[in-house]
């Protein structure tokens, strides 16, 4: 038995996992640390906004009428950016669109992320139980999911802003409802992903040896789909921030006077001739955003991917 | 070596392939290989997994990746092959040497006809060969290959016909363009051991009929002594011994190649095997498992959709403490039945029972009490082990599940368990795809035997292993088996490995049980015709002993020579 022992005995090379092996990963590839540290930077202006502001002395809900000229413009170079006013002020009011623009990534982010979050839970609850037990269940669902991917989502939400009390926080009612409607596309991804793992013997093993189906589910089969779930999530967070942005421009997002990029784009719009500046701080301010969260969420899909060959 | 010197047809000298590593150093997969390949000679290159015989045949082709760096000299008919262009390379692939690959049911494109992609084979190296004449010719090479069926065959989708019959018409396309060397990579590895016989045949036909040389690459020293006249004996990527056949089998020079030899279960069916004596118990006493009457069917739910008979009244018992041995080939529903016996399938009619607990009727607490009892091994040890767990999760499993054993406990219950598939208690720590394939099928017998079952089911537990290692898990089976006294169903296609481990045997053909009995009836004086043929067809790591064999074979087959069938 020589032969057995030494061929048996012959390890296989290890390969790396686990959270080091990813921020290894992540720090070696340019694009999705720039990502991140875009994403850093973002969260914490956003947390730290009052103290950012409070550098040049200024908040995004004070008039400047004196920086103005006649017509309602912006007097002075790029929109009035001065020393005080790092990005200018907005044409009419005069107000500091650095402060419209930090303050705006609160209302992005926090509309951003939380509906992200909603809609994941929603999508893996939905996703990992349809193609685990499959049967009526998946089939009801699967019409569900189909239904709500034909939904006119847009028409839907400016006509339910148009019937929901004031009463209601807006930007808890933006998360409920963007979260509501975002979940079909990651519940259809995890959905496949479960049906294959389903027929995998580990899962097979597991019911085997007398496991219940919430056990295989939970202890099986979720970590087997964590690292489809955390990338999707990534890659959903812009598309969210964008949503918010749309509502907000089309005027049925967050209620003036608090900060919105989407809001302020829609504004800018109007100024883009007179004042290009106020609709270049915001729109770049969102194209970073939603490009780092993209970049930083394919870096993440190739540091998950074990078969992923580093170029 | 032979009396009459066969010319040469390809020469391989002083060959050495590395693969670039990830970032690091080069990595050596070949060292210094020579060997030559005669016309109307077999040169089968043997070895086990890694050692680097598939790398070797392919650099012939110049089919490498472009992260292979390739040395040393490869001639063809005297034309030096490493190095050579693009255009000259495409001219010796499939133009002076054919190819057949491991599995035919991948080497297909499943959108076109067999007779178009021989066609095209065909044109690719002759463009000007005029329409009928490609057409007489694929229906030729078919007809060669020994299919009979040859115009449904050349008309039919690969998805249509069964894995010989892929395999026939992959050596038709290998042959279109009369190669003066044949590259066979496992030929008969994915297919059953009835038609891997005929297989085998044909090789050996066109060996003889055309005077190819075939460079035979496999692991399975039954196919080798059936087929090879030279044989290279590889590991690590270096060549241990070369012989010819008879003298390599008869006199092994080499201790590899001896262990080699020794590691593999014979099939003898000559003498009763010496196999252990199983505790008969008492009449009276209850069978550990049971199955009567057993129909299963498949995709019967839904409307309008065809439902596929996998089993049909199949009716066998398991007595405390036996073996039975589960025998049959693809698609003969064998590993359904293990399935249904941990109560995985439904039963459409019969009853399976566990230690008296009929498994149709139980509830599903009772069904989850049933599987505490019941161990499970799988064939591919990789798939069974979720590979987010480490080691010591995957078998401490079944204690978190049925047992309210603390922490500390389970680890001291995984330690005794390592210890007792002898393995490193470290090995609790580490993730499944940092273990080789035996020490992950160690696992998963620890697993199973972790709440000390009554049963275990194994389905085709070394099937995915090789063969050296085959060795020692069945003999870790069978020694934990002595120690903890389970019955055991022993599910596999491989006659040799279920002689060396069972008491009873069950013989399943199309979801039927054709044979069943003791051990030593059913296989050495098998009252069935199939079983005949199935014991006659297992080649035997013995040249002279398998000529012999396939005679029988032969007087077998002659009433119905391809044994296989297509639904």
């Amino acid at each position: 038995m020589t032969v057995a022992n030494t061929v048996e005995g012959a390890s296989v090379t290890a390969r790396k996992t686990g959270f080091r092996h990813v921020v290894t990963s992540i720090r070696g590839d340019g694009w999705a640390s720039a990502g991140i540290i875009t994403i850093a930077v973002f969260i914490l202006a956003a947390i730290f906004a009052p103290l950012l502001t409070a550098i040049p002395g200024q908040n995004p809900y004070t008039y400047h009428l004196g920086l103005l000229d006649d017509s309602g413009a912006p007097k002075g170079w790029g929109g009035g950016i001065s020393a005080t006013h790092w990005f200018g002020v907005e044409p009419l009011t005069g107000r500091d669109l650095f402060a419209i623009v930090v303050y705006g990534a609160r209302t992005s982010l926090l509309v951003g992320v939380s509906a992200t979050i909603l809609s994941v839970l929603i999508g893996v609850l939905v996703g990992i139980t349809t193609g685990f037990f499959g049967g009526w269940y998946d089939r009801v669902m699967s019409r569900v999911v189909d239904v709500m991917f034909g939904f006119p989502v847009l028409v839907f939400l400016i006509a339910l802003t148009a019937i929901v009390p004031s009463s209601i926080p807006r930007p808890l009612f933006m998360i409920v409802v963007i979260g509501l409607f975002g979940w079909p596309a990651i519940s259809r991804v995890v959905r496949g992903q479960v049906l294959s793992l389903r027929e995998r013997n580990f899962v097979v093993a597991s019911t085997a040896m007398g496991a219940r189906p919430g056990h295989v589910l939970f202890t099986q089969v979720l970590p087997n789909v964590t690292a489809t779930i955390i990338v999707y999530a990534t890659i959903m967070v812009p598309s969210m921030i964008g949503f918010e942005a749309a509502l907000s421009f089309l005027g049925v997002g967050v209620p003036p006077p608090t900060p919105s990029w989407g809001r302020t784009i829609g504004d800018a719009v109007g100024w883009v001739q007179t004042s290009p500046m106020y609709l270049v701080f915001p729109g770049l301010a969102l194209l970073l955003i939603t490009l780092a969260f993209n970049v930083f969420g394919d870096g993440l899909r190739d540091a998950l991917d074990p078969k992923a060959v580093r170029r | 070596m032979s009396d009459e010197p066969a010319p040469t047809v390809l020469s391989v000298d002083e060959v050495s392939i590395s693969f670039a590593g990830q970032g690091g150093p080069e990595r050596p997969v070949v060292d210094r290989v020579s060997f030559d390949l005669h016309a109307g000679r077999v040169l089968a290159l043997v070895g086990e997994s890694g050692s680097g015989k598939s790398v070797t045949a392919m650099s012939v082709l110049g089919l490498l990746p472009g992260t292979a760096t390739v040395s040393g000299s490869i001639r063809l008919d005297g034309g030096e092959l490493i190095g050579a262009d693009a255009a000259r390379l495409r001219q010796v692939r499939g133009g002076q040497i054919g190819t057949i690959f491991q599995e035919p049911m991948n080497a297909f494109n499943p959108v076109y006809t067999i007779g178009w992609q021989i066609a095209e084979a065909i044109r690719s190296h002759d463009p000007r060969t005029a329409r009928a004449e490609v057409e007489a010719r694929v229906a030729e090479l078919l007809s060669a290959a020994g299919i009979r069926d040859v115009a449904r065959v050349r008309r039919a989708h690969p998805h249509e016909l069964s894995g010989g019959q892929l395999q026939r018409a992959m050596i038709a396309m290998a042959i279109c363009s009369n190669p003066v060397a044949l590259i066979a990579d496992e030929p008969t590895t994915a297919l059953d051991v009835t038609v891997q016989a005929g297989i085998l045949d044909l090789i050996r036909r066109l060996r003889d009929e055309h005077g190819t040389a075939v460079l035979l690459i496999t692991h399975d020293m039954g196919v080798v002594a059936d087929l090879a006249d030279d044989v290279v004996v590889m590991r690590d990527g270096r060549v241990v011994e070369r012989a010819d056949a008879a003298t390599l089998f008869a006199r092994p020079q080499a201790a590899y190649t001896k262990a080699l030899l020794a590691a593999v279960p014979t099939l003898d069916t000559l003498e009763a095997p010496a196999g252990r004596v199983a505790p008969r118990p008492a009449e009276d006493a209850e069978p550990a498992a049971e199955v009567r009457g057993a129909c299963i069917v498949y995709g019967a739910s839904g409307w309008g959709r065809r439902s596929l008979t996998a089993v049909e009244d199949v009716s066998f018992h398991i007595e405390a403490g036996c073996t039975l041995g589960l025998v049959g080939e693809s698609g003969s529903g064998k590993s359904t039945v293990g399935r249904a016996l941990a109560g995985l399938v439904p039963l459409r009619a019969g009853a399976v029972r566990i230690g008296g607990v009929d498994l149709t009727t139980v509830s599903a607490r009772g069904l989850r009490a049933v599987r505490k009892r019941i161990g499970y091994v799988f064939q591919d040890p990789a798939s069974s082990l979720n590979p987010r767990l480490t080691i010591g999760q995957a078998i401490a499993e079944p204690l978190r599940l049925h047992t309210d054993a603390s922490a500390a406990g389970r680890r001291t219950r995984v330690d005794e368990l390592l210890d007792a598939v002898r393995l490193d208690r470290d090995f609790a720590g580490r993730f499944q795809h940092e273990l080789s394939g035996g020490q992950r099928q160690r696992v998963a017998i620890a697993r199973a035997i972790a709440l000390n079952p009554t049963l275990l089911i194994a389905d085709e537990p070394t099937s995915a292993l090789d063969v050296s290692v085959q060795a020692s898990i069945l003999e870790l089976i069978r020694r934990l088996q002595d120690e903890l006294g389970f019955a055991c169903l022993f599910i596999s296609h491989d006659l040799a490995v279920v002689q060396a481990l069972v008491d009873d045997v069950v013989v399943m053909r199309r979801g039927r049980i054709v044979e069943a009995g003791p051990a030593e009836q059913v296989l050495t004086a098998p009252r069935q015709p199939y079983t005949q043929r199935l014991l006659a067809a297992a080649p035997v790591a013995d040249p002279v002993q398998q000529r012999l064999r396939r005679d029988e074979w032969r007087a077998l087959n002659t009433a119905d020579d391809d044994v296989e069938i297509v639904t």
